[in-house]
């Protein structure tokens, strides 16, 4: 079954994005596939690439990034949330005059028609939030 | 209807809003485990619910939260991957935020 999961809780914050990953690392050890992971709101702080959290905390973002790289997951973080928020990739930097970047590999910034495209192609749409 | 709350009952009106759906499933994860614990305010609530729900908790927040030792009877549990059939089973999902 395509499983699509929407996140708009930053790390961190309160449970929704611990939530979400154990979750979606729960699809993919049951043989499902996971169509995309489109984050939102203040979801979008979990791309950032400069998180330095203590050693014996989990690595929210890196948490992400491994699972995405291990199965090719495609993270999708909302344009709009993250010119509000500061989350910046080369594209991003250069549209809007930043003199950096901080997204995190394998995200990518796009626009909401990911997250109705998600909705669509997918069998489940599971909302993680607080 | 699966109808996944991830709020206390003591601290948000979600679990009251679901019980209003009128039937369907519930998954209680997160701080809404607490509306499974024996003893609560809401205990008569979520009990005269159990003909018209069937109610799940996650386990892991149950434990995390100390109460795995007076969950009330009749809420079944589930770690992630009963969450993620719960999920598949029912046809829709809403998470009350």
């Amino acid at each position: 079954m395509k499983f699509a999961i929407l996140v708009s809780e930053g790390p961190y914050t309160h449970q929704a994005t611990d939530t979400a990953f154990l979750f979606a690392q729960a699809v993919l050890a049951k043989g499902h596939e996971i169509f995309r992971v489109f984050f939102y709101h203040d979801g979008v702080y979990n791309a950032t690439r400069l998180t330095t959290p203590p050693r014996d905390d989990r690595n929210v973002v890196e948490r992400w990034t491994k699972l995405a790289e291990a199965h090719c997951l495609d993270m999708v973080v909302c344009v709009a949330a993250a010119q509000r928020r500061g989350i910046v990739d080369e594209g991003e930097m250069k549209r809007n005059g930043k003199d950096a970047t901080n997204l995190a590999e394998p995200f990518r910034i796009s626009g909401l028609g990911q997250l109705i495209e998600a909705g669509i192609q997918a069998d489940r749409l599971v909302v993680f939030g607080d | 209807m699966l109808h996944i709350i991830n709020k206390s009952p003591y601290d948000r009106p979600a679990f009251d809003s679901v019980l209003k759906t009128g039937e369907g499933t519930i998954l209680l994860i997160e701080d809404g485990v607490y509306a499974a614990a024996k003893g609560g305010a809401v205990e008569p609530k979520l009990k005269a619910a159990m003909g018209k729900f069937k109610i799940y908790a996650l386990t892991p927040d149950v434990e995390a939260r100390g109460i795995a030792d007076r969950v009330i009877d009749g809420v079944m549990q589930v770690d992630y991957a009963g969450f993620v059939d719960l999920v598949a089973e029912n046809k829709t999902n809403q998470s009350w935020l």
